[in-house]
């Protein structure tokens, strides 16, 4: 009896794999249009991250190394405001004198209400709903909060040459930022960490979490925008 | 001092009347575990790790983009695409994306994953190809295969 059954487990070890469908998730862009124009960013509001063909990392023109770009993007990204938990953006040392941080813009209450007012009474509902997210958001952090203009992004470029771990651990990295903020927020906030709220919200559908989630979101939004490729053996950096 | 007794007992052979039980066990334990190989992998991969891990749920809305150096030494040692169950160009993605999309059901169709395994000493240039035919093919959703591994620090 256990020969056989000896036998079927060999079987089944030897013919299977543990096979994961696990990984890190991305949206891709949709496709250019070709007649887009190129839009002017102001110098501090994109966080520019490159690699090169010997996996080496340049981000805001520095020279980091992958275990440094976390930290890096979170400084760049963290919210400041009355309602959460940093009024004022922390003490970070630049290296870099010239570099500069995308200026976070109030998101008030009191100004909100009123749009919302003129929104509806102009029959725009669509725009009136976003600006009642961020009126329940500011009710959920009990204050007022600052966003990011909407031009604020991660760009990472990657050169051909680039090994696909190094733009994986950069992809992984640059996540694990948002989600290391989210996750600070939330769990202040509503005690909970943000993956923990997804992850509830995925199997309950609770409308009060999708609340949460939002709020957190609009404070922290996942904008990682991948350059369109480009040939970089013309001029190395 | 004579209350210590230098005896020794004997013991008796474990029983293994349920020695197949465990087994049984075991093998009920892989079979649920584990999946069956659905294609051949005609192309090494070797996953990199990462921290910040989606796990799909809705495994029939996945379909698989191999990047890698080919098992077969014949086909030298270039990373080369595997589509379904055959070594592919970059020019044919979008036409295997199409068809890929019409093995779904009609309500299912957007939201077709494409889950690219990329051994992890490729070259980007053919990933960013693909990814640049997949753009083009509207296939948006893409998942980096990878192990996961802790957050560091």
């Amino acid at each position: 009896m256990a020969d056989i059954a000896f036998l079927l487990l060999i079987f089944w070890l030897v013919t299977t794999t543990i096979d994961s469908d696990e990984g890190v998730k991305r949206q891709l862009p949709p496709p250019v249009p070709p007649d887009m124009e190129e839009q002017d960013v102001k110098d501090g509001d994109v966080y520019n991250v490159r690699t090169n063909f010997r996996d080496e990392l340049l981000v805001e023109k520095e020279v980091l190394s992958i275990d440094q770009l976390k930290d890096g993007a979170k400084d760049f990204l963290i919210a400041t405001g009355t309602g959460l938990l940093h009024p004022e953006r922390p003490n970070v040392e630049l290296a870099d004198k010239n570099m500069k941080y995308p200026e976070r813009q109030w998101v008030r209450k009191a100004e909100l209400v009123v749009l919302e007012q003129s929104l509806l009474a102009a029959g725009q509902d669509k725009r009136a709903e976003k600006v009642q997210e961020k009126l329940k958001a500011i009710e959920l952090f009990g204050g007022d909060y600052r966003e990011l203009p909407g031009s604020a992004l991660i760009s990472l470029q990657t050169d051909r040459n680039t090994s696909y771990d190094l733009y994986l651990q950069v992809q992984n990295e640059l996540e694990a930022a948002v989600n290391e903020l989210r996750d600070e927020l939330a769990l202040a906030k509503f005690n909970e960490s943000y993956a923990s709220l997804e992850e509830r919200y995925g199997r309950t559908k609770q409308e009060s979490l999708l609340d949460k989630i939002k709020a957190v979101r609009l404070v922290y939004p996942q904008r990682i925008s991948e350059a369109e490729p480009r040939d970089a053996s013309q001029g190395y950096y | 001092m004579g209350k210590f007794k230098n005896k020794k007992r004997e013991m008796g052979a474990i029983s293994t009347a349920s020695l197949p039980d465990i087994v049984f066990m075991l093998l009920f334990f892989f079979m649920v575990a584990t999946v069956l190989r659905t294609e051949e992998e005609m192309v090494k991969v070797v996953r990199p790790e990462a921290s910040e891990i989606y796990k799909i749920e809705k495994k029939h809305l996945i379909r698989y983009i191999n990047i890698g150096p080919p098992q077969d030494k014949r086909y030298g040692t270039e990373p080369v695409i595997q589509l379904n169950d055959q070594f592919a160009d970059v020019a044919q993605i979008r036409d295997w994306v199409e068809n890929e999309r019409l093995t779904l059901a009609e309500a299912e169709q957007t939201k077709m994953w494409v889950s690219m395994k990329v051994d992890q000493d490729t070259k980007m240039g053919v990933v960013t190809d693909v990814k640049q035919e997949l753009r083009k093919a509207s296939a948006l959703k893409v998942l980096y295969s990878a192990n996961s591994r802790e957050r560091t620090n």
